[in-house]
């Protein structure tokens, strides 16, 4: 007998047909269903990136450096996520809060360097409309930014529900921190394949 | 309620990763990262070396916050099994798509 593995304190199984919360469960479908989302946008990218009749070319506009400081922002909103949730779960209510925050402002920090970046390609001539490869481009990672915007709604809301009781966010309720901590970080592994496979692999000359 | 063909299974919060290893885990994850951009600043290095590097980088970066942030290494083993399809759909229409269109020759 497996008991649901939520963080919220049990003492047994859940009454559920698989003993599983199915919050969680339903989470984690959804986030098998993003992984063909992303891998089809991964492919389309890859079948066109050198597809482009004219320029300008990935190796042209790919600003590695800048693009790696913005994969090292993400990744630290992955350990102050998981920080959040070690904190709720413990009844550490103040820390908890920071984290939280702190993993919003992390993504909302992610976002700007895509405007950044965004700008920076369309001030060099590429835009969705210019090729095949911006055209490509644009599209995955664009809704791979407009998933960590979700997650940064997602991650406020639960900053200000955390402030409607004076004990935060109970031990009871971190499965709702939990649920967005795994979209939280299914966000940041699509976007380690994405710095592998288009910026890394991508501008390779 | 049982859980058909399981065996008995516990999982309690006490079973994930304390802060300080968090942080041992972000360290790992920076420091691969910060290799791979210095790899591919190495000229030397063919393109084919440079793919496998950093196909190999991304995956290990990928198990590792799948299995310790995620906590799938601690969760039932149901997560784990949604997740690989998923990853098993992607990859296969990635492959798919690059043999059809000959984009990985």
């Amino acid at each position: 007998m497996a008991t649901h593995s939520t963080t919220a304190p049990h003492t047994g199984p859940l009454a559920t047909t698989t003993g599983l919360d199915h919050r969680k469960l339903l989470m984690w479908t959804f986030l098998a269903s993003e992984c063909l989302f992303f891998g089809s946008l991964i492919a389309t990218f890859l079948l066109f990136k050198d597809a482009s009749v004219s320029g300008p070319i990935p190796q042209e506009v790919l600003n590695i450096p800048v693009t790696s400081t913005s994969t090292f922002v993400l990744l630290t909103s992955s350990l102050s996520m998981v920080l959040a949730l070690a904190a709720i779960q413990r009844g550490d209510i103040v820390s908890g809060r920071v984290w939280i925050l702190a993993t919003a402002v992390l993504g909302a920090t992610f976002l700007g360097f895509q405007v950044f970046e965004f700008k920076e390609f369309i001030d060099e001539g590429l835009k969705p409309s210019t090729n095949v490869f911006g055209a490509s481009f644009f599209t995955l990672t664009g809704f791979h930014g407009a998933h960590v915007a979700v997650g940064v709604i997602w991650l406020m809301s639960l900053f200000i529900f955390s402030f409607k009781s004076k004990d935060g966010i109970p031990a009871s309720k971190s499965l709702d921190v939990e649920l967005c901590g795994l979209y939280w970080h299914f966000v940041d592994i699509v976007w380690v394949v994405i710095f592998t496979v288009v910026y890394l692999i991508s501008s390779l000359e | 309620m049982a859980n058909s063909g399981q065996a008995p299974e516990e999982h309690h919060d006490s079973d994930h990763p304390s802060p300080a290893r968090y942080i041992q885990i972000a360290v790992i994850l920076t420091l691969i990262t910060a290799f791979e951009v210095a790899i591919y600043y190495v000229e030397s290095i063919s393109k084919e070396a440079f793919i496998i590097i950093f196909v190999g980088m991304g995956i290990i970066k990928f198990i590792i916050v799948a299995m310790f942030y995620m906590h799938l290494k601690f969760d039932h083993r149901l997560f784990t099994w949604l997740l690989l399809a998923g990853l098993t759909l992607a990859i296969f229409a990635i492959v798919t798509l690059g043999t059809l269109f000959r984009i990985f020759t």
